[in-house]
Order: C-alpha cells, then structure tokens, then sequence
C-alpha cells in the first residue's frame, strides 16, 4: 500500500533533512500510527505520501506507484483512491454537512444520482444521519471532524490519512473518532494516522512507526506510544 | 464536469471582486476599442492611397478628349501617339533619375479608379474613355521630383505632372501619428488591464484557497480547479470585448456618417466602409476572450497550487 526505500527529504535553503533514510512498508488493511515530537518529520513523511512533495533520495511508491515518476497530471487521479482528514477539520463554513461531503464527489465529476445516494450513506456511518442540513459552525468539533472524515471515506479510498485528527478534541470525543476510524478500517482500508495522543495509541495497541529528527527509530506491532529504549 | 457547479462558481466569484471586475472590464474595453481604432486607421490609410501610392513617385497624365475641351493645358487636343512615344523615349533617356516607368491606359485607370472608390456615386458614372492615360514613373531618388516636373509640365499632350506623395504626405504623416499615439495608450492601458487581471485573479485565488485545498485533496483536476479563475477572467474580459465593439460600431457612425458626417464634408476622400469595421469586431472578441484567459492561467501558475 505505501512503501518507502531509502527516502530522504531536504527543502531548499534548509541543510538539516527532514527525512534521513527512512525504509518501511505498509500492507493493505493495516492501522498505523506515526508518533514523534514536533519537528520529527511526520508532516513531511504525509506530504511525500500525499505527493505534496518530492523526495529528495530515495522511492515511495503508494498503490503501487512510483511517486516519482507519476505527471503532475495524473496525480488528482491519485489522489482520488486517498483520504484525507486534518486537525482542523477543513470544512466549507457556508455549506452545509451533506454539501460539504457532497463537494468532494461533485469535483471529481460524479453524477447527481451517486452523489444523493453516498452522502446520507456516508453520514450514517460516522454517525451524523439527521444533520444533514446543519452548518459546521453549528456543530461541536468532535461532530465537525466527523463530516470531515465522511468526506475523506465517500468516495471510498483504498488509504485513508489522518493528519493528528484528534488534536483539537477531548478526550472523550477523540475516543469516538478513533472508534469511527477502526471501523473503516475494518471495512478494508488502510488507515496511516500521524498523533500526539498517547492515550490514544496506548489503547489501540496498533503497529506505531516512530520518527525522530527524521530518522525511523521504532517500527513496532501493536506497539504503544512512549516506548523506552 | 458539471457546467452548473462551474457557472455558479463563476458568477460567485465575480460577485465577489466586482470593483475589480468592473475595473478589468474598462481597461479591457478602452485597450481594445484603441486597438480597434488603430487597425480602422490603417485601413482608412490604405483607402486613401489607392493603387499606385507605394508603387511610384511621379505620374504624368495625358490629355484625353474631354481635357481638351476643358483644360487650357490640353488645348491642342488629346494626346497622340507620337507624343506618347516621344515621351517614353525622353524618359527611357533620363535613367539617372528614373528607375521605372510603367503605362497605365484608359481601361487600366478605370479599373484600378473601380477598386479605390467602388462605391461612390461618381463611379458609377464614369466610363473608360472619361480617364486619363498616364506614365506613372519610379524614381531612384524620390527628392527628385522637379526634374521630371520641369521636363514635362506644358509639353503637349501633357495635362499635368503630379508628385502624388506631396499632396498626401502630410495627411498620413498625422494620420500616422495619431496611429502611433493610439497604439501607445493601447499598450499601456493593455498592461494595465493584464496587472487587474493577475491581480484580480490572485485575490480570488486566495478568497477561495479553503475550496481549491479541498479540492486538490480529494483529486479534483488542475483544470477542473483553475477552470472557474480561468472563466471568469474571460467572462470579464469578453464584456469589456464587447463594450470595445460597441465603442467602435458607434465611433463609426457618428464620425463618418452622423454627428461629425465627415463623409458628407470631404466628400473626395473614400471612408472605409462598415465592412471594414465589422470584420474587426471578431478579432476584439477573440483578443477580449483569449488575452484575460491566458493571464488568468499564467497567474493561476503562480498563485494556485494544482
């Protein structure tokens, strides 16, 4: 689903790597956490994912495709097999709940129909059926980054990204969201999740990859957050 | 790609920025009514000068019948082939000045008379033997005109002897002028009317940088997103087009035929006709939808990450 061999990343004008030689995998179906302080290279590992940026050295393939050698052109279709879910949820303030799903399948050309039929389906999985009309303003945040997450799934990618989607929630709330996530990776998708919470990944006893200062320094299976060398 | 969903985007985003719009739209339809204008002087130009002003300096007419009832200078009759000859041999002879002499008959000046003023009611009551045979002669130094000038004036058969470029010299050196004057302003207000737009197009852009994010994560296309910036500029642009037009199919009318009526004032001079002025109208459209969009998309390249 996502491999890395030998990816480094250095952005213009800066000397220090934000990611030095960093090799892993990740197989279908898998839940993955990746942890590290501020700084680490998390973004940066999402954004080489994603194609936001181009890797320095080295070779990420997602899907199967080398990133590097995928045109500039062909990259929304890419885009398109992924989720994407951010921290500060990204919603449209002048739309509604079920226009702002909507919004995602309208810009890539889906029909009127599709798009009546998954956007109440979708809402009823991350459990906002009935909230179809409301505005996000109106809603709290936990429910804001489930329209949000709606949005990412309704066009089922195969690989769902989840930049810190619980930072901006308590606890409780977040401990819903994380629910909402394992249930659509049970439906099949991968799910890569960057996170802060401790919490969070000491309960889910998932696979946690750990960045520091752009190295790759945990890879572990049902691992926990803060683990001690 | 659904048209409605594009349209809506569009007529939002020109909501939104209608000071600027409006000010897209004035200095597209200024530059482009300029343009407009320009190219109309150049065809005025080229109407005016007819079929020999850029192929010789001097022209020698002949007398036919009717100068010799009417000008003094033909008062021993139409020119006569002897004359004709003795001519043509003086200025085969006068080769330090003269690089090239061509004939013009009677039929030839009329046809050539036909293609200039077509239309005028004092063609149409021409006839071919009504018009002067002439030598229209090339110099090799256009200065030189009196010496063909002296040479001919008063000979017999001779009507008169005309340096053509004296007499319209000075009316297409201002013509020329205010060409040049109008197409300064033009790429001037050109520049100013692509700046709007990049500008326009770059606040836009950013108003609208939460939906082109979204956009761009969920796979939206490139052109699906820089179509609605790249439309909008063309819609702008196509107003000001048309408002350009408007300005030209108006200028036309009330200078040539109402209002100034110059064409019932100097009525010697050939006007160019609507003609002229409506194939201009498709290029203005054209340049009004074409020029804003590639700005838009230029500066969407700069503005917008796709």
């Amino acid at each position: 689903m996502i491999r890395f061999d030998n990816v480094s990343k250095v952005y213009p004008k800066q000397t220090r790597p934000a990611l030095r030689d960093v090799s892993l995998e990740v197989e279908k179906g898998e839940f993955v956490f990746l942890v590290g302080s501020s700084g680490s290279g998390k973004s940066t590992f999402l954004r080489l994912v994603l194609r936001e940026e181009r890797t320095t050295h080295g070779q990420v393939h997602v899907l199967g495709k080398d990133l590097a050698r995928l045109s500039n052109w062909k990259v929304p279709q890419m885009r398109r097999q992924l989720g994407t879910v951010f921290q500060d949820f990204r919603l449209l303030p002048n739309k509604t709940v079920a226009e702002n799903v909507a919004f995602a399948q309208e810009v890539i050309g889906k029909s009127p129909g599709e798009i009546r039929k998954s956007v109440p389906q979708v809402l009823d999985l991350v459990g906002l059926g009935g909230k179809e009309d409301r505005m996000p303003g109106e809603l709290s945040g936990g429910e804001q980054q489930r329209v949000a997450i709606a949005r990412a799934f309704v066009n089922r990618p195969k690989l769902l990204i989840a930049d810190e989607p619980t930072g901006n929630l308590d606890p409780q709330t977040s401990v819903g969201i994380m629910k909402l996530l394992d249930r659509i990776n049970r439906t099949g998708t991968t799910v890569l999740m960057a996170t802060h919470d401790q919490n969070i990944v000491d309960q889910m006893r998932k696979r946690v990859i750990e960045l520091e200062q752009g190295r790759l320094v945990r890879d572990q299976a049902r691992g926990v957050y803060g683990y001690q060398h | 790609m659904r048209a409605q969903f594009v349209l809506s985007e569009i007529g939002v985003g020109l909501r939104r920025n209608l000071t600027m719009t409006f000010a897209v739209v004035v200095s597209v339809a200024l530059s482009l009514a300029l343009f407009g204008g320009s190219l109309l002087m150049s065809d005025q130009v080229s109407t005016m000068k007819g079929y020999w002003y850029d192929k010789v300096n001097v022209s020698v007419f002949l007398c036919n019948k009717s100068d010799a009832e009417s000008d003094p200078n033909c008062a021993k009759g139409a020119v006569t082939s002897d004359q004709k000859k003795q001519i043509l041999a003086d200025l085969d002879k006068m080769t330090s000045v003269v690089q090239k002499v061509t004939y013009e008959s009677q039929d030839e000046a009329y046809k050539h008379y036909k293609e200039q003023f077509g239309d005028s009611p004092l063609a149409s009551s021409l006839t071919p033997d009504q018009m002067q045979e002439s030598y229209r002669i090339k110099l090799k130094d256009p200065e030189k005109y009196q010496v063909i000038a002296t040479a001919f004036d008063g000979r017999d058969g001779v009507q008169s002897v005309q340096d053509q470029k004296g007499i319209l010299d000075n009316l297409f050196g201002l013509l020329n002028g205010m060409n040049w004057a109008a197409r300064a302003v033009m790429a001037l207000m050109l520049v100013v009317a692509l700046m709007l737009i990049v500008n326009t197009v770059r606040v836009s852009a950013f108003s609208r940088r939460r939906e082109t994010g979204i956009m761009r994560l969920v796979g939206a296309s490139g052109f699906y997103i820089q179509a609605p910036f790249i439309m909008e500029a063309a819609v702008a642009g196509l107003i000001g087009g048309t408002v350009a037009c408007g300005f030209l199919v108006v200028a036309r009318y009330f200078i040539i035929d109402h209002g100034l009526a110059l064409s019932q004032k100097l009525n010697l001079i050939n006007f160019i006709g609507w003609d002229a002025v409506l194939t201009k109208l498709p290029l203005i459209l054209a340049t009004s939808l074409l020029m804003p969009a590639l700005a838009a998309f230029f500066a969407l390249r700069k503005y917008l990450k796709v």
